[in-house]
């Protein structure tokens, strides 16, 4: 019985072969700054549940998640500098600023420890940048518009939070979308600031002004908020792009079970954090050739997809990816170019 | 004179040694807290305790020291500052942008911003305001004008802050030698010297002040543009070590600058303030919100709720004994 345990063991062992590196003595901290929205929860949702099952497996030692009380950078700042002397090999993290974490990141990097920033992205050269290619998603969905709407025509966009370097990306690649599309053509333009309700508001105000509107295209979270727009203003129901909240899956869900209605859907995963975890097990394991900006792939739902993904959902949530070790593996090698 | 010692009863000295030792207790709490914080980051991180963790740990508790000081010369003159944070904030877009491009121009906006607190203190004493509602006003302003500096995060600290604020002198770090020369300037400007008697006590006896013949116009100036010039320290400090900027950077050293004065010692009125305690105040907050919390490996949902926790045992503890004095 003792000896067949053993041998399991053994046998475990040779199987799960690389994931056995010499980074299971290592530690990695996650520090976060704000855990205050649905998106946050399920980043950090992702998050627990890779690396508890990481710790278990002995790929790495320790990850532990450390939250700020508040969004401030000083107090980030202090954090990543405790987060140095408790000795982690690691940080994984969510900047409350792009700039002014830089010196605390620095000395990081000056003790020997890996930086890896996602989402809340760091400049600090030293550190790795997990960047999604919001500039694709953008031109995407232009691409998937002109499947829907093969004739082309009039479209509204609706924008995020204005100032963030997100919005940029996502604004630049819808433009470069309609470059390349002249069927298309904006009319209009809103800011929704990723949610429903202002979304909705926005959009109401400005729909009485406009000419006949065949498509939406947006940053995800104002989906809804514009269907719910149109709506009421009885004007006709445009292709709206989506972006993976549970309330607009559910209103996609309604709409084709009705009458086939047909788009797209994309944003960033908060699983995401997930895959920078991986990216700092990744340098850990001694992997030089890493590049320190890697662009990683959005999260898409097509008009196959999007069902299944549905009751897994929470309500009020998002959609998210937990990316495993081969994930990361394929998305490094997909940036060494 | 001979009748003095018969007038002394027995009882009343025993009293008045109570109250020195309560006074004595409540001088030592703060520097007491700062040791008992330090013991359990000791005990929960031992790495911690050395030359390179003091200097980690304690490199951003000084322009929280800085900012509390600020705080301390308004709750000197019974006033509040509820602005200081985003004062802090406002001359760090300026340290990080002007003071490096144009040091000329960032040296003027910085000695206007602390003309403007001096103006503030005039206006409070002059139309009788409450500082409270006049500051929080200004800290909105001081919000609205980091944000036309600095739209976006960023900016660089001029190099000789930066080096400045990394300088590693041999054997003691440097935010330990920054706190004590802070601590020993405020203690003998405003302990030591006659002047800073006037200034407490425009907080302690105002009308006695006056009917001295002192011009309390004078003493309120004077606090409010100390307390200017000691954010304008804080917010170079803290762009001296984070390197860049960001509008919000200052947004809580509001809250934990009065915290910090009343665990140094301090009282919300009377003209009670202890600079020593100031500091040593500031430097147990800084240690006790961030070091110790991330050394205790509290689970992240709990973590936002024990920070506030770990300040409200802190400050009662110095409320429980402050009333033994009573």
């Amino acid at each position: 019985m003792k000896k067949l345990l053993v041998l399991s063991a053994l046998a475990a062992m040779l199987a799960s072969g690389t994931a056995l590196a010499d980074t299971s003595d290592k530690k990695i901290a996650f520090s976060n700054n704000y855990a205050g929205n649905s998106w946050r929860q399920a980043m950090l949702d992702s998050y627990a549940i890779v690396t508890k099952k990481a710790v278990a497996d002995g790929v790495v030692a320790a990850a532990d998640i450390f939250t700020t009380a508040d969004k401030e950078v000083p107090t980030q700042a202090a954090q990543v500098q405790n987060l140095i002397l408790q000795g982690y090999d690691a940080i994984v993290i969510n900047a409350a600023s792009p700039d002014a974490l830089n010196g605390a990141i620095k000395q990081a990097c000056d003790a020997g420890i890996v930086v890896v920033s996602f989402d809340g992205i760091v400049t600090e050269p030293c550190a790795y940048r997990v960047v999604v290619d919001f500039k694709d998603m953008g031109k995407q969905e232009v691409e998937q518009m002109a499947k829907f709407q093969p004739k082309g025509g009039n479209l509204l966009e609706i924008r995020g939070l204005a100032g963030t370097s997100i919005d940029d990306a996502i604004h630049a690649g819808i433009l470069e979308g309609v470059a390349a599309h002249p069927e298309f053509k904006i009319v209009g333009s809103v800011t929704g600031d990723w949610d429903q309700t202002t979304a909705q508001k926005a959009v109401a105000t400005i729909l009485p002004s406009l000419p006949e509107i065949v498509g939406v295209v947006d940053q995800g979270g104002d989906g809804y908020g514009a269907a719910q727009a149109f709506a009421a203003a009885g004007k006709p129901r445009p292709t709206i792009i989506m972006g993976n909240r549970q309330d607009e899956l559910q209103w996609w869900k309604e709409q084709k079970d009705k009458d086939g209605y047909q788009t797209w859907s994309a944003s960033i995963a908060p699983g995401v954090s997930s895959l920078a975890f991986w990216v700092a097990q990744q340098v850990l394991d001694g992997r030089t050739d890493i590049p320190h900006d890697l662009l990683v792939p959005y999260l898409a739902f097509t008009q196959d997809d999007f069902e299944a993904a549905l009751p897994k959902i929470p309500k009020g949530g998002v959609a998210s990816h937990e990316y495993t070790q081969e994930d990361a593996i394929a998305a490094i090698k997909a940036n060494i170019k | 004179m001979t009748a003095a010692p018969v007038e002394t009863s027995p009882k009343s000295s025993s009293e008045r040694g109570k109250l020195a030792r309560a006074r004595l207790l409540r001088s030592l709490l703060p520097a007491l807290s700062l040791v008992l914080v330090l013991l359990a980051i000791a005990w929960l991180n031992p790495r911690a305790i050395s030359y390179f963790g003091f200097s980690l740990m304690l490199n951003l508790a000084i322009p929280i020291a800085l900012a509390t000081i600020a705080q301390m010369f308004v709750i000197a003159g019974n006033e509040l500052d509820l602005s200081i944070g985003t004062f802090v904030g406002f001359v760090g877009c300026v340290t990080a942008t002007w003071l490096k491009d144009a040091p000329l121009v960032g040296v003027v906006i910085l000695l206007a911003s602390i003309g403007v607190y001096a103006l503030l203190g005039a206006l409070i004493y002059l139309r009788n305001l409450p500082s409270i509602v006049v500051t929080l006003g200004m800290s909105f302003v001081w919000q609205g004008l980091a944000i036309l500096i600095l739209p976006k995060p960023g900016g660089k600290a001029p190099d000789w802050l930066l080096s400045l604020m990394a300088f590693k002198p041999p054997f003691v770090p440097f935010p330990i030698i920054a706190a004590l020369l802070i601590a020993a300037v405020v203690y003998f400007g405003l302990m030591r010297t006659s002047y800073g008697v006037i200034l407490r006590g425009s907080g302690g006896n105002a009308a006695a002040l006056e009917r001295a013949g002192w011009s309390l116009l004078r003493t309120k100036i004077v606090l409010f543009a100390l307390a200017g010039l000691f954010g304008v320290l804080s917010g170079m400090a803290l762009i001296g070590i984070t390197t860049s900027a960001d509008a919000n950077i200052g947004n809580g050293y509001t809250l934990l600058s009065i915290a910090g004065v009343i665990l140094g010692g301090g009282e919300f009125v009377g003209g009670r303030v202890s600079p020593i305690g100031a500091v040593i105040g500031a430097l147990t907050l800084a240690l006790a919100a961030s070091p110790l919390l991330t050394f205790m490996h509290i689970p992240p949902d709990w973590q936002v709720a024990a920070n506030g926790a770990i300040l409200i045992i802190v400050l009662a503890a110095r409320v429980l004994i402050s009333r033994r004095e009573r």
